[in-house]
C-alpha cells in the first residue's frame, strides 16, 4: 500500500475540519479526492504532507508512519506535492526552481518541460510566467523531486481549457509509467476520465470510496453536491 | 592631504561594503528582516578592542570577532528564526536595546559611556591598512558571490520567496535560516572589527539606530539580493553621506538632516526603481 490514512481528526477551534477520516491510494494508481468546498480536502493533504499536524490518527507512507514528521522529512521519506494556489520561487529562474527539487542537469530540466508543455528558456523567471504555466512549473517541480508519491491539489484550476487538457494528458502518462496519484479536484469529468479510485469527503468525514462509475450513481454523493 | 582623506574614506567603504553585503545576506537573499545587524558588528568591533587592549595579538583578536558575532547570531537564531517576518524583526530591533544597555553598563568589560581608546593599529600605515581592508572585503566578496550561485545559496532565495515550498522539496528551512544568520553575523563581526581598529576607538554608539538607518539605506538603495547592487549603495550614499559636510547646519541637527537626505534618496530611487538599483526582489 503506498499511503494509509486512519481515523485522521483535524479541529480548528471548534471546526472539526477532518473527522476521522480513513482510506488508502493503492500503488500505481490515480486516487482522486473530491467533495464539496469545505469538506476537508485540502486540510487533509496539508495533514499528510506535515504542513498541519493532526489532532490524531495515524499516516504511513509505504508502511512507515509519517505523521509526526516535521514537512521537509515527509518530503524525503517520498511525498512531492503542489498548491491550490501556486507556490513557484517567484523570483527565481525556471532552471533555479527545479535545481532546488533536484540537482539534475539542464539537459533533463529541458525534456521535463517539455513533458510538460512549458516551453519556455530556462532563464525565464517564474514571476513572468502566467498563471497557467506557473502551475505546470510547480508540477514539473514536483515531478522532479524524488518521490514515490504525487499529491496535486486541484491542477485544473484556473487554468485554460487548452493547459486542462494538456495536464489530462501528462496525467494519464504518468499513470502509465507507473506512477502513484493522489489528486484534489472540482472538474467532475476530469476526476471520472482519469481516476482509478474516488474518495469522496462531506464534512469532514469520509462519505464514499469506490470506482468513479460507482461513485457517479451515488444518491449520497449527489446529494452532498446537489442538496437534498 | 587629499591623498590622506581619500586613504581613510575608501578604508571605511571596504567595512561598510562587508556590513552592507552580510545584512543583503539575511535580508535580500534569505528574506531574514534582521534589524539588529548592528549588534553584531558591535560585538566584534567590542571583541577586538578589549582583546587587543588587554595585549592578544591583533590577528587573534579579528577572528575571533567575527566568531564571536557569529556564535551569538546563530545562538540567537536558533531561538527567533522560527518566528515569521515582521516578528523576527521586532525581536531583532529589541537586541540592539538589549546591547545598548549592556555596553552602557558592564563598566569593568566596556567602560560604559565612556567607550574604549587606544584601540591599536592593524597597520599603522593608513594606506596599507586600507589596502589590507580592501583584502578583506575582497574576500567576502569572493565567498558570498560563491555561496550565493551555489546549491545552498539557491536554498537561501527559494526559502525567501517561499518557505513552505522549499520544505515540501525536502530542505530543512530551519537549518538554512540559521545558516544565514550565521555566516551574516560572522561578517557583521569582521566588519566591527575592521571599524574599530580603523578609528582606535569604540563606544556604545556603535549601536545607534542612526548607524543602522544608513546600512539598510545603503542596501535598499543598491538592491536586495545583489551583491552587485551592495557595492553600489555602499559607494553612492558613502559619496552623498561626504558631500552633506559642504552643507552648512547647526551641528546638533546634522544627524538629523542626514537621515532625512537618505530617506528622500531612498524614495526617489525607489520610485524609478522599485527593487532598487540592481535589485532582484520587491523591496
Amino acid at each position: 500500500m503506498m499511503l494509509s490514512v486512519k481515523n485522521i481528526s483535524k479541529n480548528f477551534g471548534g471546526i472539526k475540519a477532518v473527522d476521522g477520516c480513513s482510506f488508502e491510494v493503492k500503488e500505481n494508481t490515480i486516487t482522486s479526492l473530491i467533495g464539496p468546498n469545505g469538506a476537508g480536502k485540502t486540510t487533509l493533504f496539508n495533514v499528510i504532507s506535515g504542513l498541519t499536524a493532526p489532532d490524531s490518527g495515524t499516516i504511513k507512507l509505504l508502511n512507515k508512519k509519517i505523521n509526526n514528521l516535521p514537512p521537509y522529512k515527509i518530503a524525503q521519506a517520498g511525498i512531492s506535492r503542489t498548491f491550490q494556489l501556486t507556490k513557484v520561487f517567484k523570483n527565481m529562474s525556471i532552471k533555479d526552481n527545479l535545481l532546488i527539487a533536484n540537482n539534475t542537469g539542464e539537459d533533463k530540466m529541458k525534456k521535463l518541460l517539455e513533458s510538460v508543455y512549458l516551453q519556455k528558456p530556462l532563464n525565464t523567471t517564474a514571476s513572468e510566467l502566467s498563471y497557467g504555466q506557473q502551475r505546470l512549473l510547480e508540477l514539473a517541480r514536483a515531478l522532479l523531486k524524488p518521490h514515490s508519491l504525487l499529491m496535486l491539489d486541484e491542477p485544473t484550476a484556473g487554468v485554460n481549457p487548452r493547459i486542462r487538457q494538456e495536464l489530462k494528458s501528462i496525467l494519464k502518462r504518468l499513470r502509465k509509467d507507473g506512477k502513484t496519484i493522489l489528486l484534489i479536484e472540482h472538474d467532475m469529468d476530469f476526476v471520472m476520465d482519469i481516476s482509478d479510485f474516488v474518495v469522496v469527503l462531506n464534512e469532514g468525514k469520509v462519505l464514499k470510496i469506490g470506482k468513479p462509475k460507482d461513485i457517479a450513481k451515488d444518491k449520497r454523493v449527489l446529494e452532498a453536491y446537489l442538496g437534498k | 592631504m587629499i591623498l590622506d582623506y581619500f586613504v581613510i574614506l575608501m578604508t571605511s567603504l571596504a567595512f561598510y561594503t562587508i556590513l552592507v553585503l552580510a545584512l543583503n545576506l539575511a535580508v535580500g537573499f534569505t528574506g531574514l528582516i534582521n534589524l539588529g545587524h548592528m549588534v553584531f558588528f558591535g560585538i566584534g568591533a567590542y571583541t577586538s578592542a578589549i582583546l587587543t587592549t588587554h595585549g592578544i595579538p591583533w590577528y587573534f583578536a579579528f577572528i575571533l570577532a567575527g566568531l564571536l558575532a557569529s556564535v551569538l547570531g546563530t545562538l540567537i537564531a536558533a531561538i527567533t528564526v522560527r518566528l515569521k517576518g515582521e516578528y523576527f524583526a521586532m525581536v531583532t530591533l529589541g537586541l540592539v536595546f538589549i546591547a545598548t544597555a549592556i555596553s552602557r553598563n558592564w563598566i569593568s568589560l566596556t567602560r560604559g559611556a565612556l567607550g574604549i581608546p587606544g584601540v591599536p593599529d592593524i597597520i599603522r600605515d593608513n594606506f596599507y591598512y586600507m589596502i589590507f581592508s580592501w583584502a578583506v572585503a575582497g574576500l567576502c566578496i569572493l565567498f558570498l558571490y560563491k555561496l550565493t550561485n551555489s546549491e545552498t545559496g539557491k536554498v537561501l532565495q527559494a526559502i525567501r520567496d517561499d518557505e513552505t515550498a522549499a520544505a515540501i522539496l525536502g530542505k530543512n528551512t530551519y537549518f538554512y535560516k540559521v545558516l544565514s544568520i550565521a555566516i551574516s553575523t560572522f561578517f557583521a563581526g569582521i566588519a566591527g572589527s575592521l571599524f574599530a581598529h580603523h578609528i582606535n576607538f569604540v563606544d556604545p554608539s556603535v549601536f545607534d539606530l542612526e548607524f543602522f538607518i544608513f546600512v539598510i539605506s545603503m542596501l535598499i538603495a543598491g538592491g536586495l539580493a545583489s551583491l552587485k547592487g551592495s557595492i553600489v549603495g555602499v559607494f553612492g550614499l558613502s559619496i552623498v553621506s561626504e558631500a552633506m559636510r559642504y552643507i552648512v547646519v547647526s551641528p546638533s541637527l546634522i544627524g538629523a538632516v542626514r537621515d532625512i537626505v537618505y530617506v528622500v534618496i531612498l524614495i526617489i530611487i525607489l520610485i524609478y526603481k522599485p527593487k532598487g538599483i540592481f535589485g532582484k526582489v520587491d523591496v
